[in-house]
């Protein structure tokens, strides 16, 4: 017999670090998407600042995991929970570091008049941020069902995603002036897909750690894939 | 010989510290120079292979090996402020401050209440009400209270391996040590005892200084905040645990932790 009490306190702190974490990159998402829309340089600076701070807690979390492993040797379903934290951490990291990628955008087009008020971008946002803050309540609750609607949820990111690079184009074609612009939000709204597909991956640790099955609820079926005429 | 000994603390922090300690049995050298500092309020771990001198140097931090004739042991133990490896100290008063927990169970051939009160009488205390108050409290601390209120009196020796070993913990911390040294207390128990003693000094750690030997390894990961590594009467690695189990310094340490030793 393990000493119960003590691990289980271990995975108490653990499970505290990452809803931490949790909050702050859903923090960052938040300051990400205003920044963008109020064109805010000071608060794009801050989600970078932010982003060193969730770094830094993906670090600490890492170094929890690797010593809880080395030193309880955890087994079953507490060897779930710790590799389940493992995978998820890179996965918040990298939303907050898309947080990050579109605040590089925002301060670079600040001094500019945007082509067109931003509409389906915010609302996008908006449902990606949902995705995200699901799949960490989803972990912090360890609820498959929440776990599975958040995978679901990813094919309202990626339609918006198929109508904002549509409608974009389109923008080119009709006036090559606003290139620089449109490229720029194509590349948002890429990041805020892949913030989608981050949840997802997200959900399906979730999952793993309470059925022990690890399902790819990810990617769409890449055999469907046409050539654009 | 390449040694790492990377705990050095605040002088508040420290229970205990040896200074260049030297153990002696006749001509065998059995520690050398040995420095270090044990953390206040915290476990440490000592291990290490049979025979590098866990027991040797564990049994010094009380003046145990005072009982056996061929021993020298040179150098400071500084405890309290004062150096107790010197001929005028009490060793009645540093046993008490410091107890010791064998391997093996070895309660008194008497009841589990005369047990715990054995000491406190040689202390001289008398009076029955306080007895009683010391034998409940030490009893409940070793989480031992439940399992044997109705049968204070009767014969230590009927409780099972694993009581047994809780009854010594509560032995030895009814005369209010500030520091238990345990060597290997719980290699004569079954997993399920074991684990119920690894949870107890997990709770004791609050109120003690905890020493422990353990030539299980795994223990040491599970319960201690320090481990000290051990080879041949050297002081081989010294550190928080979670370095020494993730990345210690020295190689010697390393293929000890991953069982590839010797
Ligand atoms: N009473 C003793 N008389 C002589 N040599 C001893 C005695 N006790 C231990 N030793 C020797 O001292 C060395 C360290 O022993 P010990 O402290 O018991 O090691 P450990 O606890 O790490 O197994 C060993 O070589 C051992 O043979
Ligand atoms: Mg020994």
């Amino acid at each position: 017999m393990v000493s119960r009490h003590y691990f289980d306190l271990e995975l108490e702190s653990l499970h505290q670090d990452l809803v931490e974490m949790g909050s702050k990159v859903q923090e960052s998402i938040d300051n990400a998407i205003n920044a963008l829309k109020n064109q805010d340089v000071e608060l794009s600076r801050q989600v970078f600042k932010n982003d060193d701070i969730i770094d830094e807690l993906e670090h600490k979390i890492e170094r929890k995991c690797i010593n809880l492993i080395a030193r309880q040797q955890p087994l079953a379903k507490d060897l779930r929970s710790i590799s389940t934290a493992l995978k998820i951490i890179t996965d918040m990291e990298r939303i907050a570091d898309h947080s990050a990628d579109i605040c590089e955008l925002t301060i670079k087009m600040a001094d500019q008049k945007y082509i067109k008020p931003l509409i389906d971008i915010p609302k996008m946002a908006e449902a990606a941020k949902k995705m995200v803050n699901n799949a960490i309540h989803a972990y912090v609750t360890q609820n498959v069902e929440l776990a599975e609607k958040v995978c679901a949820d990813d094919d309202i990111v990626d339609d918006y995603f198929v109508k904002v690079v549509d409608e974009l184009r389109e923008l080119i074609r009709e006036n090559p002036d606003v290139v620089y612009q449109a490229t720029n939000f194509i590349l948002v709204a890429k990041y805020l897909e892949r913030m989608g597909d981050h949840a997802t991956n997200i959900s399906e640790w979730v999952i793993y750690n309470v059925t022990g099955v690890h399902k790819d609820l990810n990617h769409d079926d890449l055999t469907k894939i046409k050539v654009n005429k | 010989m390449v040694t790492c000994n990377n705990i050095s603390l605040d002088q508040k922090d420290i229970a205990i510290e040896t200074r260049d300690l030297n153990i002696y049995y006749g001509s065998k050298h059995a520690i050398k120079n040995l420095s270090m500092q044990i953390k206040k309020l915290d476990i440490t771990a000592f291990i290490g292979p049979s025979g590098c001198g866990k027991s040797t140097y564990l049994r010094a931090l009380n003046r145990m090996n005072d009982l056996i004739p061929i021993t020298k042991t040179t150098g400071k133990i500084l405890f309290d402020g004062i150096n107790i490896n010197d001929k005028n100290v009490d060793l009645a008063t540093i046993r008490q401050k410091i107890g010791m927990v064998w391997q093996k169970p070895n309660p008194f051939n008497k009841s589990i209440y005369e047990n715990i009160v054995f000491a406190l009488k040689y202390y001289g205390i008398r009076q029955k009400q306080i007895l009683d108050e010391i034998v409940e409290d030490s009893l409940r601390k070793v989480a031992l209270w439940d399992e044997v209120k109705d049968r204070l009196h009767k014969s230590a020796l009927a409780l099972s391996g694993g009581q047994q070993q809780r009854l010594c913990i509560a032995r030895a911390i009814a005369t209010k040590p500030e520091i238990l040294l345990l060597d290997e207390p719980t290699s004569a128990l079954d997993p399920i005892s074991s684990g119920k003693i690894e949870e107890l000094l997990f709770e004791l750690k609050q109120d003690y200084t905890i020493i422990i030997v353990t030539h299980n390894m795994q223990q040491a990961g599970r319960i201690s905040s320090y481990t000290a590594f051990f080879l041949l009467g050297d002081l081989i690695e010294y550190d928080e645990t979670n370095v020494i189990f993730t990345n210690p310094v020295v190689d010697k340490t390393n293929d000890y932790i991953m069982g590839r030793f010797g």
